[in-house]
């Protein structure tokens, strides 16, 4: 018999060492998955964690653009993180991402073709908007009839992308596009271009926004009132309330807080690096930054490196697909293990396993023997990957 | 939560122990060539039959080339990332596989003016980027007449992926085909706004197949619809592909793309130093389009009949659009034995009379 007991005083060296020991164990795992696909395995760990960096020829563009792809995934996961201490469940980013991308867009493509500065810092406020309105809509369903916010906000992101889909069937049809069912390409709108800030590396506004939010969140979280509510509610529902703090209040404002950002992040993205609304914009980033955001630890600076990490992943597996020729699939597989040893480290860490010899045969079993494997800090529900819709 | 330090002490340890494995890239004169795949390879359909062309540009070339693909690259930023890290790490000729690569091919081909781009189905050219597409529309003609004869219920099920003038072009050659030989014959389109996702495919397959219809066709990349058919009994034809072992009773026939010609010659003119951007539009003449085997299935004056349309259209003699042809509306098109124009059909975006529905917009 096995059974999970958490250690009353989890080691910080081990917790440390975590990220670490988990990159280790994936190497040597990932090495024999390689090595069984006939690629040399020190080959594909170096393509996959050294090139992106440091590789003479590709790296001065593959770092930047480790930003680039981190950027969403980490201004995200930022916003579900206060949710997530509160054990308010955001699940449906994605829905939000979507939604903020749609908004902004149409504010944008609403003047187009008016030139000004004023026009994306508009686009950026209606991008917002539109995600902390479609985030109020769980909020308020939860605050008002106590309904589920995991399986309400779940099923908008269905209902978010529909509409996309009929929105660049229809309304938002670029005009000139043969009929090809995507929107106008804002990288042809210079005012409402998130162009890159240095020519030649991706970098965009919101990689800028992205960094300044991670500071904005370490700060409120440990210093303002309301990251302290949050943490409060977090530990224990009973003590929030009599600290005063209003648990309606808290719902809106975390959900609200976590749907702008995705929002944010959906403008961004969408005036940026994707260009255009297609039912080919949403690609899974509001589900994988629920890993993101655990990965991290709901810290901001752990959030910061855990975005960085993914992307890692991404951009070393492009490379391992072209420069050793392995398949995608191998690459997914790769991905997967690291997510898998960090969460298995990072739970061998916090709980030790007892092997017990001798089954009770009592049915009373004496109190103290249950296991509390149900308060594993891990990772909520979500999709890991980032598929191509 | 204050070992956030900590991570990244382990995270920047973690990087930097990996670099002492490390080794030199080794350079070499090759040829290098990229291919951007929107599908796996292991589709058994259109990105199936890309990488076919890749094998062969090996096989035919040997060791003055050597290749790489990235396979399920998403249409937008992911893409522009892979084809600048393909250019960057000395790939020459670059092969974008689907037309939602056609702006980011555009964006990278003009950052790297020496790199030669091929894009499959576009219509956005450059110095350095040329386009190239196959008449898949005459192989729709020969599978239209084929189905339009072995239909029973008159209903005809069309799994249809983007409203672009490339699908709606091979819905309109289908139709006109099966009309012109069973004048019941009416066309059930779902629209899946997606190329590759078996489980919308066959999700639509079989809701076609509820409708009625009794004979599917898709434009669509998977065989998951070709794999209901054979479930229900119905007819289907292989797409891209052959797909035969999806539906050894189902399938009817198939239209395969046949890259590998065009593949190894504009390779072999980077070799010789000939390359120049241009626009392909090939057919079943020189084999871009082939038409897989005739089932047993179709009685054997059927088969006749499909191999003279094959032939015709192949040498020339027939045209999949030849007038009288009115448009949905009833509005003329083509007068009695008119000629569709090229820029007509690449821009098509009309149903001919007799189709039902809309396109979506």
């Amino acid at each position: 018999m096995l059974r999970l007991e958490p250690r009353p005083e989890p080691s910080r060296r081990m917790l440390a060492l975590t990220p670490f020991a988990a990159v280790l164990l994936t190497m040597l795992a990932g090495g024999f998955l390689f090595a069984s696909l006939g690629t040399n395995p020190l080959d594909a760990i170096r393509v996959f964690f050294w090139d992106p960096l440091f590789d003479s020829t590709v790296a001065s563009y593959t770092r930047p653009q480790l930003l680039v792809k981190a950027a969403p995934l980490i201004i995200i996961a930022l916003g579900l993180s206060f949710g997530f201490r509160a054990g308010i469940w955001n699940i449906g980013a994605e829905g939000q991402f979507i939604m903020g991308a749609i908004v902004g867009g149409s504010a944008g493509l609403a003047v187009y073709p008016a030139e000004g500065v004023w026009v994306f810092p508009m686009m950026v406020a209606a991008g917002a908007l539109g995600g902390l309105l479609w985030a109020m809509i769980p909020a308020i369903l939860k605050i008002r009839f106590n309904a589920n916010e995991i399986l309400v906000s779940l099923m908008l992101v269905y209902v978010a992308f529909n509409i996309l889909a009929g929105l660049v069937t229809g309304r938002l049809r670029d005009p000139d596009g043969f009929n090809w069912p995507e929107s106008r390409n804002f990288q042809a709108y210079p005012s409402a271009h998130n162009a890159e800030l240095f020519a030649g590396t991706g970098v965009h506004v919101g990689v800028i926004v992205m960094a300044v939010l991670v500071l904005l969140c370490h700060l409120v979280l440990r210093n303002h009132i309301f990251g302290f509510h949050v943490r409060l509610a977090g530990q224990s529902r009973q003590a929030a309330r009599f600290a005063g703090i209003n648990p309606h209040v808290l719902t809106a404002l975390c959900l609200g807080l976590s749907g702008a950002f995705a929002g944010l992040a959906g403008l961004f993205e969408l005036a940026g690096p994707a260009g255009k609304l297609s039912t080919n914009f949403p690609l899974g980033y509001g589900f994988t930054a629920i890993i993101v955001a655990f990965l991290g630890r709901l810290h901001p600076i752990g959030i910061l490196l855990a975005g960085l990490l993914m992307a890692l992943t991404y951009i070393g597996g492009e490379l391992a697909q072209f420069m050793l020729n392995v398949p995608a699939a191998a690459v997914q597989v790769f991905q997967g293990m690291l997510l898998f040893f960090l969460l298995a480290v990072d739970f061998l860490v916090n709980y030790r396993i007892r092997v017990r010899l001798r089954p009770p045969e009592d049915t009373g079993a004496a109190p103290g023997t249950e296991t509390r494997g149900d308060t594993v800090n891990g990772p909520g529900p979500g999709k890991s990957g980032e598929e191509p819709a | 939560m204050k070992n956030s330090r900590r991570i990244l002490a382990g995270v920047t340890a973690a990087i930097l122990g990996i670099g002492i494995v490390a080794g030199a890239a080794i350079a070499d004169d090759k040829l290098k060539v990229g291919f951007v795949y929107v599908g796996p390879v292991g589709d058994f359909g259109w990105t199936y039959e890309h990488d076919q062309g890749r094998l062969a540009v090996e096989a035919a070339l040997g060791d003055k080339v050597e290749t790489s693909y990235v396979e399920s690259v998403p249409e937008g930023a992911d893409a522009e990332r892979v084809m600048t890290q393909m250019a960057l790490s000395g790939h020459e000729l670059i092969f974008t596989t689907s037309f939602g690569y056609m702006d980011p091919t555009i964006n990278v081909a003009a950052k790297f003016p020496d790199v030669k781009f091929e894009h499959a189905t576009g219509y956005k050219r450059a110095d350095n980027v040329s386009t190239y597409s196959a008449r898949f529309y005459e192989g729709r003609t020969v599978i239209g007449h084929i189905a339009g004869h072995m239909t029973e219920s008159n209903v005809i099920g069309y799994i249809a992926s983007f409203p672009i003038p490339e699908v709606v072009r091979g819905i309109n050659s289908a139709y006109l085909a099966a009309k012109a030989v069973n004048p019941d014959v009416q066309f059930k389109i779902i629209w899946v706004f997606t190329w590759f996702d078996p489980g919308k495919e066959a999700d639509a397959a079989t809701a076609l197949i509820e409708q009625g219809a009794d004979v599917i066709m898709q434009h669509t990349d998977s065989p998951a619809a070709m794999t209901i058919a054979e479930e229900k009994g119905v007819y289907a034809f292989g797409q891209a592909s052959d797909m035969m072992q999806f539906g050894p009773t189902a399938r009817l026939s198939s239209i395969i793309d046949d890259w590998a010609p065009y593949y190894v010659a504009r390779t072999q003119a980077v070799l010789d130093g000939t390359w120049e951007s241009m626009d392909t539009w090939d057919g079943i003449e020189p084999g871009m389009v082939e038409i897989g085997e005739f089932s047993d299935r179709i009685p054997e004056d059927v088969r006749a009949s499909a191999a003279a349309i094959r032939d015709g259209i192949a040498a020339g003699t027939l045209h999949s659009f030849t007038g009288p042809i009115n448009r949905q509306d009833g509005t003329p098109w083509l007068a009695e034995g008119e000629i569709a124009d090229d820029l007509t059909l690449l821009t098509m975006d009309f149903y001919v009379e007799g189709v039902e529905g809309d396109i979506p917009n």
